[in-house]
């Protein structure tokens, strides 16, 4: 295949994010021998700082060192992409806030083909890359087919791929600034700043015991069922993101990628299905045990124990044995 | 403001276990409840305030069935002013861009200056209205949480980015954007508000009627084809406790015993 593949890899204060390396596993798996080439765009020492530490890792890496792409700006950041990809392109991003931004319109603007949040390829049939993705928040699987022959536009999801530590690449950058700046740039959203969360009432990222609530709680006055056993064994209160969105719970509580990380020793899951989002906070594989009434439900895939049951039977019942035993 | 919200009809994953049917083709649909996609609904509410704060109208739109009739009626309900479905055959077995091209025929038909998506429908593909935006060649935001109207031309949006953190920005109208869930809290629908809309007329708007050739959208414009469905194997997954309440959670208090899940 001629279709040359680029990664855009996102960073912050100089350091490439993790999914730098995921995607040229990623890439590797469409392509076994491919080339990667690596995007980066920022300003200033900081992107020459992420340019030539993943240069080892890729063919060559691409760096765009401007002010308007400081802060990235995904309308910019299009406009500049649209200017300096070839035709044809496979271009690889991570699956997370920025790349929900950039990419559907990219695909556009490229006239390829797009494909998001992927968690594993299947090789390419003919003019046709073969995925696998995701529906209904996990509960089953789809492959589907992708033509391939216009180019494409591809989101991973974070993850999904074992990062390629392999180096040995040593890619040369290339500065490409002025390619991708020759013209306007889209100025018709314009960032202003980054609105930190709010800090809340207890800090769960510091929690070694963490009860954690989802929608299967079903109503805010069941939350207090929740509570009790978090004291009683001794754990904060967690949740997943709707408990937060109806406000039943703090934001600081809520577990996942718009959410806290979180690093407990014990996690309990109840009545939590499970989404990559959510499972995205939780770090350093602490022992999870899961309570859903839906045997299929994805947590019990990632889950250390599993118990099939409803919470607002279940729960009370655990809690008065755990108050018995003290 | 003249507001346009694009909606669709999902099955509703927290009534129902979702599974494949026996050929691997498709999901099991019978007996399916469906609704509108969470991120919709939010994305309607979003409008209707700021048509009740700012003046201007709010019209809700669908691709699919006739059965997507429901759930425009339900917006409605939750005080939309006009809904519009667009069915046609020949839209079967359309990819996210066949979506976004059918949809944007209608914009062009219309005078809107605020298109609201939600952030991801059922699949999590979360592509429609970021391709929407461009082929419109308007701005676009995505996981917006927060709007604010400056004025007749630009708006501030909040972009929920990772962390919880948010991305404030400004924004030149006409734009796209996609709405997080959390935005808002969503009205309640109550039975009698749906009955009044009931018999509202609701236009129904085809291939022809937006002027779109059969070829560049459905099954033969998609480039993306879903072959089939299947459910994971992940590893080992769970040690699941059976037996009575009473034995499992004996089992589970000695498991969290030994694992530090008791202080
Ligand atoms: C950009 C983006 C960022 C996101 N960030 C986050 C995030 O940070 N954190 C997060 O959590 N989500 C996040 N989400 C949302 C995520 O996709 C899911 O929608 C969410 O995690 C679902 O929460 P849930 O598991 O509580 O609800 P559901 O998926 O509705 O699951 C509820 C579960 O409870 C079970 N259940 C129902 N009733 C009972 C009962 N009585 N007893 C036992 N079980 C019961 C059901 O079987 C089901 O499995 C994000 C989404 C997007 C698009
Ligand atoms: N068939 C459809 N009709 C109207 N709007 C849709 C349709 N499919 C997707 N959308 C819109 O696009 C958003 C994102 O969906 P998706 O890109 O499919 O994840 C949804 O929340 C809807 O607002």
């Amino acid at each position: 295949m001629a279709q040359q593949i680029f990664a855009y890899i996102v960073h912050k204060e100089g350091v490439a994010d993790d999914s730098a390396l995921e995607l040229l596993a990623a890439a590797k798996k469409i392509v076994p021998d491919a080339s990667v080439t690596a995007i980066i765009a920022g300003s200033g020492g900081d992107v020459d700082a992420v340019c030539n530490k993943v240069a080892p890792s890729f063919q060559e890496v691409w760096k765009i060192d401007n002010d308007a792409v400081s802060y990235p700006n995904a309308e910019i950041i299009r406009g500049m992409l649209t200017r300096i990809l070839p035709e044809g392109s496979i271009v690889l991003a991570a699956h997370d806030t920025f790349g929900m931004d950039l990419t559907p319109g990219l695909s556009i603007k490229l006239n390829t083909s797009y494909l998001s949040d992927v968690v594993d390829f299947e090789g390419v049939e003919d003019v046709n890359l073969k995925a696998v993705r995701q529906e209904y928040s996990g509960q089953v699987s789809t492959h589907v087919l992708c033509d391939l022959s216009k180019g494409i536009v591809i989101t991973v999801r974070p993850g999904s791929f074992q990062a390629d530590e392999s180096q040995g690449a040593n890619g040369q950058v290339v500065d490409k600034t002025a390619d991708a700046m020759a013209g306007d740039l889209p100025g018709k959203r314009r960032f202003i700043e980054v609105v930190e969360a709010e800090v809340g009432e207890v800090d769960i990222t510091k929690s070694e015991i963490l009860v954690s609530v989802g929608r299967g709680i079903e109503d805010q006055d069941n939350l207090e069922i929740i509570s009790d056993l978090a004291e009683a064994v001794g754990g904060d209160v967690s949740c997943s993101r709707p408990i937060v969105d109806a406000k039943w719970l703090e934001k600081a509580r809520q577990v996942g990628t718009s959410g806290q990380t979180v690093k407990p020793k014990v996690y309990m899951a109840l009545g939590i299905s499970g989404s990559f989002q959510h499972l995205g906070g939780i770090k350093g594989a602490p022992f999870m045990v899961a309570v859903n009434k839906n045997t299929k439900a994805p947590i019990f895939q990632v889950a250390d124990v599993g118990i099939i049951a409803d919470i607002l039977d279940f729960v009370p019942e655990l809690t008065d044995k755990v108050n018995e035993l003290k | 403001m003249e507001i346009l919200v694009c909606v669709k009809r999902v099955p509703d994953t927290s009534e129902n276990e979702i599974e494949v049917n026996s050929k691997g083709t498709d999901i099991e649909r019978d007996d399916l409840v469906y609704s509108v996609n969470e991120w919709d609904n939010y994305a309607v509410e979003e409008a209707i305030q700021i048509r009740d704060n700012i003046g201007g109208g709010v019209t809700v739109v669908s691709v699919g069935d006739e059965e997507s009739e429901e759930v425009i009626r339900r917006e409605m309900a939750m005080g939309a002013d006009k809904g519009i479905l667009l069915s046609d055959e020949v839209f079967e077995g359309s990819d996210g861009k066949g979506i976004a091209s059918i949809l944007k025929a209608e914009v062009e038909k219309g005078n809107y200056n605020l298109i609201l998506t939600g952030a991801q429908a059922d699949d999590g593909a979360g592509q429609v209205g970021g391709m929407l935006a461009a082929m419109l060649d308007w701005p676009y935001a995505s996981l917006v949480n927060k709007i604010e109207v400056l004025d007749d031309k630009k708006i501030k949006v909040g972009r929920e980015i990772e962390g919880g953190n948010q991305e404030m920005n400004e924004i030149d109208l006409p734009c796209v954007l996609s709405i997080q869930t959390g935005i808002n809290e969503p009205r309640y629908v109550g039975i009698r508000g749906i009955r009044k809309v009931a018999s509202v007329e609701l236009p129904v708007h085809s291939a022809g009627d937006l002027g779109l050739s059969p070829d560049s959208v459905g099954e033969a414009g998609a480039n993306v084809k879903l072959i089939d469905y299947f459910v994971p194997e992940f590893g080992e997954g769970a040690e699941m406790l059976e037996g009575s309440t009473e034995e499992i959670i004996e089992k589970l208090v000695e498991i969290l015993k030994s694992k530090g899940g008791i202080k």
